[in-house]
């Protein structure tokens, strides 16, 4: 059955319910494309055991016509999210053994509907990065390559196994978590689509924290169509996690009517970075011309406190993860290294289990959150990210949606910008900002660079108005008309 | 802001994370270069902008103050690197 995995979910689903193939042959291909893409090292576990077992049960409620909203369709996890009974690494050292007795409510959402788990993704260690090398596991490739080139670029962090799999066929679509970009990111730096719902949207219970007021869970997938469909499922109320949205979520599939005539599409100025490629600006230029082609007008916006995001940024995740990494201590689970003292046990423990990015970002943490310097770093932060969300309250006056390209360059080979933080922090820039406001995004390949890599367009939107960010996201899709394919992968 | 050995071996501490005498100084410049680069934000006038505490401006869900179905110990200790008689052990804090 070659090409089932290169159905999109949506065709899968279709296929499942008119039985025009099993869920057990699709999890078959399935397991056979993740296989066949081990190379990129984007999974961390997998499970061919249970998406068999899974499918198996999905072919019976199909057989009887009670197929559920995503009854046999493979996904990937991104290894953040707590599975019971299946190992959970955060891809870190600390988490050695890790094996929740719990299950967390997104991906318990996805198996009440029926999805079938394929593994668990690679990561960058907590979910602090952009490149997906910062793992206990090693790195992530991206199964992309420069044209005639064979040099291994990185897939975009921190949901970079997730964005790599689901590029090369190895799975349907796949769970992501953002914090300032890490499923958009991926998402452009591998061709695929990848949405980060408001802030709320989703249930954060059973994620492995890394900072908690900016953390949301979302899907990513080969089409809008196909993230619409993984977030309704994902999306809800959960009384485990007091920050998520007691408010109703809308059928996001039928959100996409192909119609943007009259709607105002926001260009915000200050995105027009130094630096930004010749190639990035053609491609923004592009995204406006296809809008205006469907008959939504563009407008240009304002977001003055821009640029001060991404410092903003690099003081609020920090001092949240200090906060939350405080918990992995070699007491209750994971590693362990014995000390002389139960301090020096603690010290050793954290030492060895923690990689060089997560220590660096624990210790500016524990720095600007420590006596004396609260205010001058952390309160001065949460005071810079009222003025951004001020900024975007007062684009939304103006315009129903923003367009901006997703990332400032193409993906980087893997080994570049290791040495220098800054560096790499810059990858975010035009992510963090609204990460920083809670709001929806989504990014889509909307073309190729000079040298053959996919580039991605991001649509941010207002708090919980996800369907007009996808209204318009899958018209831009039309218009693009990506079809480009990365050149490894487990599809063909 | 330009840290020194001894500020960033007294933030180990407190983060509880060992980090060897010799590579206190590569740590002290790294962060420095951090925090040099945060500066930027003094350039913002943030007098009488609060800070900000929840993004959404939500108010937080109430509930009964009841217990609601702790997990069982065996679960809870599941995962201990090490565990004697149903506790978690950890190196003597007392002499």
């Amino acid at each position: 059955m070659t090409g089932l995995a290169d159905l999109t979910l949506a065709e899968a689903r279709d296929g499942l319910r008119s039985r025009d193939f099993s869920a057990l042959e699709l999890a078959e291909a399935e397991i056979g494309a993740v296989e066949a893409a081990r190379g990129l090292n984007a999974f961390i576990t997998e499970t061919p055991e249970r998406a068999l077992a899974q499918a198996k049960r999905s072919d019976a409620r199909l057989a009887k016509g009670e197929g559920l909203a995503l009854d046999g369709l493979p996904l990937a996890i991104k290894d953040l999210f707590c599975t019971e009974g299946t190992l959970t690494t955060a891809a870190s050292h600390i988490l050695d053994g890790f094996t929740p007795r719990y299950e967390s409510t997104v991906t318990a959402k996805l198996w009440a509907a029926g999805a079938v788990m394929l593994g668990k993704t690679n990561l960058d260690e907590f979910a602090m990065g952009s490149s997906s090398t910062q793992s206990h596991y090693g790195p992530v490739e991206n199964p992309w390559r420069q044209a005639g080139e064979d040099r291994p670029l990185v897939p975009g962090g921190s949901s970079g196994g997730s964005a790599a799999a689901v590029a090369a066929r190895a799975g349907l679509g796949a769970t992501g978590t953002d914090t300032g970009g890490s499923i958009r990111q991926p998402a452009s730096f591998c061709g695929v689509v990848g949405m980060k719902p408001t802030y709320g949207r989703c249930s954060r219970f059973g994620i492995v924290a890394f900072a908690s007021s900016l953390d949301q869970a979302g899907p990513l997938a080969r089409t809008v169509r196909d993230c619409a469909i993984l977030l309704g499922v994902m999306a809800g109320y959960d009384p485990r996690d007091s920050t998520s949205a007691d408010i109703e979520v809308p059928d996001f599939e039928a959100a996409l009517s192909g119609d943007v005539r009259g709607l105002k599409v926001g260009i915000p100025k200050e995105y027009r970075i130094d630096g930004m490629g010749e190639e990035i600006e053609k491609l923004w230029r592009h995204g406006i011309d296809w809008l205006e082609g469907a008959g939504a007008e563009t407008v240009e916006i304002s977001l003055p406190h821009t640029r001060y995001a991404l410092p903003c940024y690099y003081i609020l995740a920090p001092a949240e993860a200090s906060a939350n990494l405080a918990r992995y201590d070699g007491v209750r689970y994971g590693l362990r290294v014995p000390g002389d003292s139960i301090d020096g046990m603690y010290e050793n423990t954290r030492a060895e289990g923690f990689g060089q990015e997560v220590k660096r970002r624990v210790l500016i943490g524990t720095y600007v959150l420590s006596a004396g310097y609260y205010d001058a770093y952390y309160l001065k932060a949460q005071r810079i990210r009222t003025l951004i969300s001020r900024d975007f309250t007062a684009a939304f006056e103006e315009a129903d949606v923003i367009l901006t390209p997703t990332t400032p360059s193409a993906a980087f080979a893997i080994g570049e910008k290791m040495d220098d933080p800054i560096a790499m922090y810059l990858n975010d820039v035009f992510t963090v900002p609204a990460s920083l406001a809670g709001l929806p995004g989504i990014s889509l390949p909307a073309g190729l660079s000079a040298t053959g890599l996919p580039l991605g367009l991001q649509l941010i939107g207002r708090a919980f108005d996800e369907e007009t960010v996808l209204r318009t996201a899958g018209v831009l899709e039309d218009a693009a008309a990506f079809d480009a394919r990365p050149g490894r992968g487990g599809g063909e | 802001m330009s840290l020194d050995k001894a500020t960033v071996a007294k933030i180990a501490r407190l983060a509880r994370i060992k980090v060897p005498d010799e590579d206190l100084d590569a740590l002290a410049g790294e962060l420095s270069r951090i925090l040099d680069w945060i500066e930027q934000l003094n350039e913002v006038d943030t007098r009488d902008v609060p800070p900000m505490t929840h993004v959404a401006a939500m108010k937080l869900k109430w509930r009964q103050d009841e217990v609601t179905g702790a997990p069982p110990r065996d679960d809870l200790i599941a995962n201990a690197p090490e565990e004697r008689d149903g506790f978690f052990c950890v190196p003597k804090v007392l002499e």
